[in-house]
């Protein structure tokens, strides 16, 4: 369950490059909610999840998460409520590091780490198991290093983690974009499934609104750093990808015509 | 024969010196930070050993002390960086001109203090390094406090702390996302680098019969210079952890074997430092100017489909 209370936040403020990217955001998540967030480059979908996640203090507002008030929590010590999935395969995992120390990392998401066993003999007979059902094989290359891994292979591998040990909050950052379409379908299908197995509150950002309106039982469209537009069950299913735009030329009087939106 | 009979020197301190090198690689390799802090470090250790030797502590108390004032040395490096936001190489850099004052301190204003041969119980002697028992020789006695050094990170980087100060060396972001408090991981890691940067300075004191306030000049490049060597030539062999220690302790052992040749071949002991420099300046390019010459272009995942 996510709270956000009139969010601002400013980048750079006071100088050339001062940018307010979040312009008083409220939004309300309910349990086992599975949002999907479009908007144009720069609307502020990243920040809103940055600031979800606790990358840097908001100026303005109030963040809940399950209730608890986390506006102060520094990142580290929000972790334990979320699990996060970046556009870039490579931010997602430590690339000099096993395939199962990673998962072992993820395990322990929260946790306060002293000087336990960094992975042991169960965990690793668990890690095959989760690893098994993704189909990629990975089950048998356990101790290989992750940079070795496809981009597709580590976005499923970060998912896996982000979902490991279940989070108050999934945030999908545009998680499939890095990926050639035939990969990307694969991993929103691995995420439509764990989301449901698991019954997981998310908020998904994509740039593609057939993916918007397909996955999920809500959809928020974002623009200059609040939601312009929020619509969930029945009439989100009947959505157009037309009708998308449509709401995205009102909101921005046109400015949207040479935007990547537009491709999708 | 005159190279040959004065092998057992340099294999000596290349052990000792390998300690430190272990102390580079935790930093410059797991941490992935330049930590100039082991300049100063490595004369502090020695300082405090002989110093506490000298008023009567035994051996063990003197080296384990020694080993703390190394970890302080790495805590200071450690706050300037993480709580005061000072780029990590400027933090080592003041750190260590601070202890420049403090060594001198340690050593009651004294540039060096020598340990009178035979009245302390010291462990290591470069006069034993040949025609002792073996028990009591330096090579054997610094191999044992490597191979326990190996043993213990060894156990310690398999931990959830260990591993979390890998994650912070791998991906700083990462890390941050798993819950892993990245300030703490870079303090607690620089703490272990500088205390075992400070043992061997202690029983390198031990092993010279003196400890110097120069002591630490240049030994991050000798420090350097031991883990790249060590990766150059036994880096394809295996990717254990325990090895790659190891490998960095050979490559301490080749420098200063190969330092003792290049001195026996007539070469002026005070150009070793530029030598040494310009070798490590050369192997750190090298992957530099791979990528930028020799790369071929890597394909990404693909067009993004948006
Ligand atoms: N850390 C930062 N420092 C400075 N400016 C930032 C930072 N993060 C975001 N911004 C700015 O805030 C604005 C919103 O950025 P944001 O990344 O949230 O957009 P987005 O909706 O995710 O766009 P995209 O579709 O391109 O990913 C942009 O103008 C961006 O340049
Ligand atoms: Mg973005």
């Amino acid at each position: 369950m996510l709270k956000m209370e009139g969010v601002w936040k400013t980048f750079n403020a006071g100088t050339v490059n001062e940018k307010t990217a979040l312009s008083g955001l409220s939004l309300e998540l309910k349990e086992g909610d599975f949002v999907t967030v479009i908007g144009g480059n720069g609307a502020g979908k990243s920040t809103m999840l940055n600031a979800v996640a606790g990358v840097w203090p908001v100026d303005e507002g109030k963040i809940f998460i399950d209730n608890v008030d986390v506006t102060k929590l520094p990142e580290h010590k929000r972790a334990k409520y979320l699990g996060r999935v970046f556009q870039d395969p490579m931010t997602g995992t430590a690339s000099g590091m096993q395939i199962e120390e990673n998962l072992a990392l993820a395990a322990r998401r929260g946790d306060f780490r002293f000087l336990k066993k960094g992975i042991t003999h169960k965990e690793r007979e668990y890690y095959r198991e989760r690893l098994a059902k993704l189909g990629l094989g990975l089950e048998d290359r356990m101790t290989t290093k992750v940079r070795l891994l496809s981009g597709g292979q580590r976005q499923a591998l970060t998912l896996l983690m982000a979902t490991l040990k279940k989070p108050s909050i999934l945030l999908l950052d545009e998680h499939t974009a890095a990926l050639d379409p035939k990969t990307a379908a694969k991993v929103l299908e691995a995420t439509d499934r764990v989301v449901e197995e698991n019954h997981l509150t998310t908020l998904m950002i994509t740039h593609n609104m057939k993916d918007a309106i397909v996955h999920g039982n809500r959809l928020i469209m974002m623009y200059d750093g609040h939601i312009i537009y929020d619509v969930a069950g029945e009439e989100k299913k009947r959505l157009k990808v037309a009708d998308l735009l449509e709401k995205f030329e009102q909101a921005s009087g046109g400015e949207f015509a040479n935007d990547r939106m537009m491709l999708a | 024969m005159k190279f040959i009979n004065a092998l057992p020197g340099p294999v000596a301190q290349g052990l000792i010196w390998g300690i430190m090198a272990i102390g580079v690689y935790i930093t410059y390799k797991v941490l992935d930070l330049a930590d100039l802090t082991v300049d100063g470090t490595m004369a502090t250790g020695g300082a405090v050993c002989i110093m506490m030797m000298q008023s009567g502590h035994s051996v063990g108390v003197s080296l384990f002390v020694a080993f703390l004032a190394g970890m302080a040395a790495g805590l200071v490096t450690g706050l300037f960086h993480t709580a005061m936001g000072i780029p990590a190489i400027l933090a080592g850099i003041l750190t260590q001109l601070g202890l420049y004052s403090v060594n001198l301190r340690i050593m009651d204003q004294k540039a060096n203090v020598a340990l009178a041969f035979g009245k302390y119980n010291q462990i290591v002697s470069l006069r034993w390094v040949r025609d002792v028992p073996f028990y009591q020789n330096t090579i054997f006695v610094s191999a044992i406090f490597v191979l326990v050094l190996i043993a213990v990170l060894y156990w310690f980087f398999g931990t959830d702390l260990g591993c979390a100060i890998r994650a912070t060396g791998n991906n700083e972001n990462m890390s941050r996302a798993q819950g892993i408090n990245t300030n703490t991981t870079k303090l607690v890691g620089l703490m272990l680098s500088n205390g075992i940067v400070a043992l061997s300075s202690a029983l390198y004191a031990q092993y010279q019969g003196f400890a110097d306030v120069n002591a630490g000049r240049g030994a991050i490049v000798i420090g350097l210079a031991a883990v790249i060597i060590g990766n150059v030539i036994f880096g394809k062999i295996s990717r254990n952890f325990a090895f790659k220690l190891a490998s960095v302790v050979l490559g301490a052992i080749i420098y200063w074997v190969v330092y003792q040749v290049v001195i026996t071949a007539g070469l002026n002991a005070n150009d070793m430092k530029l030598i040494s420099a310009l070798v490590v300046a050369v192997f750190l390019a090298v992957p530099y100017l791979k990528r930028k010459y020799f790369s071929k272009p890597v394909k990404r995942g693909g067009a993004s489909n948006a």
